[in-house]
Parts: structure tokens; C-alpha cells; sequence
């Protein structure tokens, strides 16, 4: 278990006060110009060393990100973008960053503006969140008034701003090319990679985009020493992550917790316990709604890191952990989810618009109990259809939560596949691939 | 991508108030002066907060002449994003999230109620433009569900008694605190907190 002196984030819950006063007696901005001074590469391979994974979701090493934008500024400005657009079901915890932790986002936005070269941070926040952006831009002009921010900040020479930018409710946008379409005033629909934003991005400068955790750690790994960071966790998944622990459990909680804590502690001791006892539990999804869910035999031992999650065919993604109990049905839960995807798909490209429809049809139809055996093979062969064929991973994202289902749970679902096949019966459901064999009005 | 309708009823004209042309040169002045566009969303919240929270054909006419650029460009910006509403919505407008998280702990409940007191389908005004509801997904306080957003403000740790009273003072104009319902400070654990039976999917 976490130590208290090793949290990163102190006032996750807002136990001192957000204001910036609070914030400087909790060590913020304490040492940001001396840090600054050690320069670009300094930084860059502090990070690297620490191991630091990006918290959004991909776990990308973020030192090496940041190596990728260009070392010498050219003719085009560089950018920083921070994505603050949480809309992964499950994961709240940017919110309470934003919320009650502004200064780390800010400080860790100068020291990662500095080392990839950019003077310009957009912050992309959710429109959702709005209480959450007038609190975040408050504590800018906090910053500004201190001279942390703004024209030589922090005494470092380096001029650096942050301006706030709201999205409006597209969970698309959370992609990283998507969100620059969308600063840059257009639909939220993801570019075709490469060239990488790194290289190419917001105005077709180099940009760098960063998840708010990814950002708001970078200032105490740098304060405390990587080793400090990589001696926390696991190695290759090291340091401290926020989990959200939702869904059927006693007490839902964000808590700070090292990578690779044991998923049952986790849930047993941060959040008071499954509802009806550990044995009660039918499945968890580890990461947020686009990661596989694990049954419970798998839950019993697994560990949260990147890696051991992806080797049991799942992901830590965004670490939102939403528990399901015995009480619940599965199937409707996961048709919830694809119904979700269905709702999110941006319409670019064919497999994924079409084919998040078909899934939350097809399971729809299931839980009602209209689904034919046949539909169920047909709903595995429509996940492997939209699976890699997309511009983004947004794909990937709604088919990966049916494959789980289909994987772990195939039993349950045939169970509830009580219909006979469509075609013999004639019955109206204007859903259906065979429309044309139907005799109905709406064929 | 959102289903959207289009009012019917659409005023002639719109233009920025005195106030909001001050702030949209200030928005302006956050972006580089050849990527005017950028300000395009932030010009539709705008607009959208000085025309009784719902954004008119003209009002999106406006802004692309202001902008300088296509009507269509303000217009699949507006019908993209599922928060510009394109038509009226109630003076209290209250979003359900219903996505997985929510709904393992009973935000189909919290959904019956707005049908019950509220209006019986998405997005209808109820009696004087007081309130209208709709479902959304995920609005990203998974720890603090079932939860509603109202307006701005979140409603958080609700159940079927609070969400009940919730909306009756909103129907009666006298809208309660927003925040948690448990009592509980923010997103932090609560000790002691076991369920008893049989409440323990409200």
C-alpha cells in the first residue's frame, strides 16, 4: 500500500483548499526554476528514466514523446495540448485534478511547454466540466499574478501561456488528433496517422498532447529524483496512478494508489469491498469501458499494471475500474457500453459507424431475448470486422468490450439466445441483414 | 454523433449583445490571428448562453460571417457536437447519465422520475419552459453515480428520494445545492459504508 509521504496527489479531495496559497505550502512550484534551468535534455531523460507512462489510456513513454518534437524551434511555433476531454466511462479523475490539484497541471504545463520547445499550452477541457474550467482558469490567473506563468516565467526567461479551451460533448475528441481538429474549430474527427502531431499537429505545427495525470506528476518525479518514481511500482509501470473505483462496490472512491497493486486490495480496501462480498463478483473492466472486462477467477490474483493486463488480454487504460456483482446482467451492461460506442462513433469511417450500430443491436436484441445463435456469430464476426480497420482506436474501443463479453461470458449469452432464426419465422425486425427476405412494410 | 432536430421555429435575426462582443474579441485573442476558426466553438456557447441556452440558424449565419468563413463549416460544428442545442430546452436543463457506471447503481431510476415529473419524453418542455430532460452519456463522475447535471453543476450520489425532491424544486424555482447527496466530501472513500440488503443496487 501507497505511503501517505509518497502520494503525489495530497488534496485529491480538496482536504486543504485548492487556492494557490495551499497549493505553494504542499511544495508546488517549490525549485521550478532551478529545475527549468537544468535544461531541455535534462528534462526529456529525467523522465525517461523515470519510466513515466502516459495516463491517458495508450501508456505511451512520455519522455520519449516528448523527445519527438523538433530539438531546434523553427519557423513554426511549437505547442503544447493537454487533454483534459475525460470521457471515458468510468475514469473521473482528471476532474479532481482539475478541481482541487490546478498548480501541478500548471507547473507541470511550464516545465513540459520548456522541454519541447513550446511557448503556447492549450488546456482541452470537456465542455461538461465547465464549474471545473472556471476553477481551472481561476487558478491560472492566480499563477499569472504570481509570475509563474506568462512573459519570462518563473524568472526562467522562458515565456509561456495557457489558454483554456472547451469541448462540447464529443468523447471522440478525447483522440489526440480528433481534439486538434477540434482547437482548430471543426468536427472532432481523427486525422490519419502519420505524420504525428509531433511532427505535424494543432496549425500544422509540432504539438505535443499529454493527458491532465501524465502532466500534473511531471513536477514531483522532477522535485523527488526519477529514482524515487521508478522505485515506486513495477518495473516498466512504475509510479503512482489515480484509480476510480465504480460500480457495485461498498464505498466508490478515487484513491492514489503504486502500479501494480493487486486489483482485490484495491477494491477491498479503498472501496469498502465488493456489494454482497468478493464471492458475489461476476466481472471487472479494468480501464475503463473500451478495456475487455476479466471474470472474477482472473480478478482473484491480477495485479494493475500495463503490462500484466495486457497479458490477460486486457488493459490498464485510464485505470477506471468499474466492478459488476452477480446481481447484475452482464449482457445488459455491455449492451449498455455498445450502445455508448454507438452514441460516440464520429461517422468517418465505415466499419466503426456501421458496425458499433450492428453490436448494440445484436446485444440489445439479446438481452431481450429475440438474439438466434447465429446472431451471435455474426456479432463476433462484426467486432473482428471493425477491429484494426479504422483511421483510430476508437474501433478497437468498442469492439475490444464485446470481444471480452464473447470471450469470458459466451455461455451466458447463448443462454439468452431463446429465438428461432429470422428468416424462417418471417418476423419484422427492420434491423436485419436479410431485410430484402422480408415481406414486411418496413423491409 | 448526435441526433439532432432543427426548431422549427426559427427568429430572423441574431447579433452578439454589446457584453458579448467584448468577450468574443477576447476570445479571438487566444488563438493565432490566422486561425480565426478556432474560435468558432467557443462563439457558439456564446451564443447559445445569450439565446435562452439553444442556438438559432441565424445566430450560426452570424457567426460565420464573423468568422469569415462557410455557413456549412458553423453548421456541422453545431450539429456535431452533442452540447449546442439546437432547439429550446427548459429553463432547468437536467442530463441523466445513463452509461454503464451510472446504471449498475440505478440511474434507470433517476431516468423514470424525470418521465414521471418532468415530461414524458426527451427533450419536451415541461409546463412554462421550466424544465426538460434528456440522457446522455458518460458525464465523467463514475465514483459519484448515479449522478444529473443540471445547467452547470453536477448532482451527485443521488437516489430515488433526493432525485425526487431534486426535481420538485426545480419545478417550483427554487433549485437545491448541488454536489454530493451522501453527504460525502467529493470523490473520497466513506467509511463504514455497507449496503444493506435491500437497497443495494438503488
Amino acid at each position: 500500500m501507497l505511503k501517505e509521504s509518497d502520494k503525489i496527489f495530497k488534496n485529491l479531495y480538496n482536504q486543504f483548499g485548492w487556492d494557490i496559497d495551499n497549493s505553494l505550502k504542499m511544495d508546488d512550484w517549490k525549485n521550478t526554476k532551478e529545475i527549468i534551468s537544468k535544461g531541455k535534455e535534462y528534462l526529456i531523460n529525467e523522465i525517461k528514466k523515470s519510466e513515466l507512462r502516459g495516463r491517458g489510456g495508450a501508456g505511451f513513454s512520455t519522455g520519449l514523446k516528448w523527445s519527438f518534437a523538433p530539438k531546434e524551434l523553427g519557423s513554426r511555433p511549437h505547442y503544447l495540448v493537454i487533454n483534459a476531454d475525460e470521457s471515458e466511462p468510468g475514469t473521473c479523475k482528471d476532474r479532481d485534478i482539475l478541481r482541487y490539484e490546478p498548480q501541478k497541471l500548471i507547473e507541470g504545463s511550464l516545465i513540459a511547454g520548456y522541454a519541447v520547445g513550446a511557448h503556447v499550452c492549450y488546456i482541452y477541457i470537456r465542455g461538461e466540466y465547465f464549474n471545473e474550467g472556471e476553477r481551472l482558469q481561476e487558478a491560472i490567473n492566480q499563477a499569472y499574478e504570481k509570475n509563474f506563468i506568462g512573459k519570462n516565467a518563473c524568472g526562467t526567461g522562458w515565456d509561456f501561456d495557457i489558454h483554456i479551451h472547451y469541448g462540447a460533448g464529443a468523447y471522440i475528441c478525447g483522440e489526440e488528433t480528433a481534439l486538434l481538429e477540434s482547437i482548430e474549430g471543426n468536427k472532432g474527427q481523427p486525422r490519419l496517422k502519420p505524420p504525428f502531431p509531433a511532427l505535424v499537429g494543432l496549425y500544422g505545427c509540432p504539438t505535443i498532447v499529454n493527458n491532465v495525470e501524465t502532466i500534473a506528476v511531471v513536477p514531483t518525479i522532477l522535485r523527488r529524483g526519477a529514482k524515487w518514481f521508478a522505485s515506486l511500482g513495477k518495473p516498466k509501470n512504475t509510479g503512482t496512478k489515480i484509480f476510480c473505483i465504480s460500480g457495485n462496490v461498498n464505498s466508490p472512491c478515487n484513491v492514489e494508489e503504486e502500479m501494480g497493486i493487486p486489483l482485490k486490495e484495491l477494491i477491498e480496501k479503498h472501496a469498502g469491498g465488493v456489494i454482497g462480498g468478493w464471492e458475489n463478483l461476476k466481472a471487472v473492466i479494468p480501464g475503463g469501458s473500451s478495456m475487455p472486462l476479466l471474470p472474477k477467477k482472473v480478478c482473484d490474483t491480477i495485479t494493475m499494471d500495463f503490462d500484466s493486463l495486457i497479458e490477460n488480454k486486457s488493459g490498464l487504460g485510464t485505470a477506471g475500474v468499474i466492478v459488476i456483482n452477480k446481481d447484475q446482467d452482464i449482457v445488459a451492461c455491455m449492451a449498455r457500453i455498445a450502445r455508448f460506442y454507438k452514441h460516440e462513433s464520429c461517422g468517418q469511417c465505415t466499419p466503426c459507424r456501421e458496425g458499433s450500430g450492428w453490436m448494440w443491436r445484436i446485444l440489445d436484441r439479446t438481452v431481450k431475448g429475440d438474439a438466434t445463435v447465429s446472431d451471435i456469430e455474426l456479432l463476433e464476426d462484426v467486432t473482428k470486422q471493425i477491429e484494426g480497420h479504422t483511421i483510430c482506436a476508437f474501433g478497437e474501443g468498442s469492439a475490444w468490450p464485446v470481444q471480452g463479453l464473447l470471450r469470458h461470458f459466451r455461455e451466458e449469452v447463448d443462454k439468452k439466445c431463446s429465438g428461432d432464426p429470422i428468416v424462417k419465422k418471417k418476423r419484422d425486425l427492420p434491423y436485419l441483414v436479410d431485410q430484402h427476405l422480408l415481406e414486411k412494410k418496413n423491409a | 454523433m448526435s441526433i439532432k432536430k432543427i426548431h422549427t421555429e426559427q427568429p430572423n435575426d441574431f447579433i452578439f449583445s454589446n457584453e458579448n462582443l467584448k468577450i468574443a474579441e477576447k476570445i479571438l485573442q487566444k488563438y493565432p490571428k490566422k486561425n480565426k476558426k478556432s474560435a468558432l466553438m467557443p462563439f457558439l456557447y456564446l451564443a447559445q448562453k445569450q439565446n435562452q441556452n439553444w442556438i438559432p440558424l441565424a445566430a450560426m449565419k452570424y457567426i460565420a460571417k464573423y468568422l469569415s468563413i462557410p455557413y456549412i463549416s458553423v453548421y456541422e460544428v453545431a450539429t456535431f457536437y452533442s452540447m449546442y442545442n439546437l432547439a429550446p430546452v427548459g429553463k432547468y436543463f437536467i442530463q441523466v447519465c445513463t452509461t454503464s457506471p451510472c446504471l449498475l447503481r440505478g440511474a434507470d431510476k433517476i431516468l423514470k422520475i424525470c418521465k414521471e415529473k418532468i415530461s414524458q419524453n426527451e427533450n419536451q418542455l415541461s409546463e412554462k419552459s421550466q424544465c426538460s430532460w434528456t440522457e446522455v452519456e458518460c458525464l465523467g463522475a463514475c465514483v459519484n453515480a448515479p449522478m444529473m447535471q443540471i445547467n452547470n453543476d453536477y448532482y451527485e450520489d443521488l437516489n430515488e428520494a433526493n432525485a425526487v425532491k431534486i426535481i420538485e424544486s426545480l419545478i417550483q424555482d427554487k433549485p437545491l445545492k448541488p454536489g454530493s447527496y451522501r453527504g460525502r466530501k467529493n470523490t473520497s472513500p466513506e467509511k463504514n459504508n455497507q449496503f444493506s440488503q435491500g437497497e443495494k443496487n438503488a
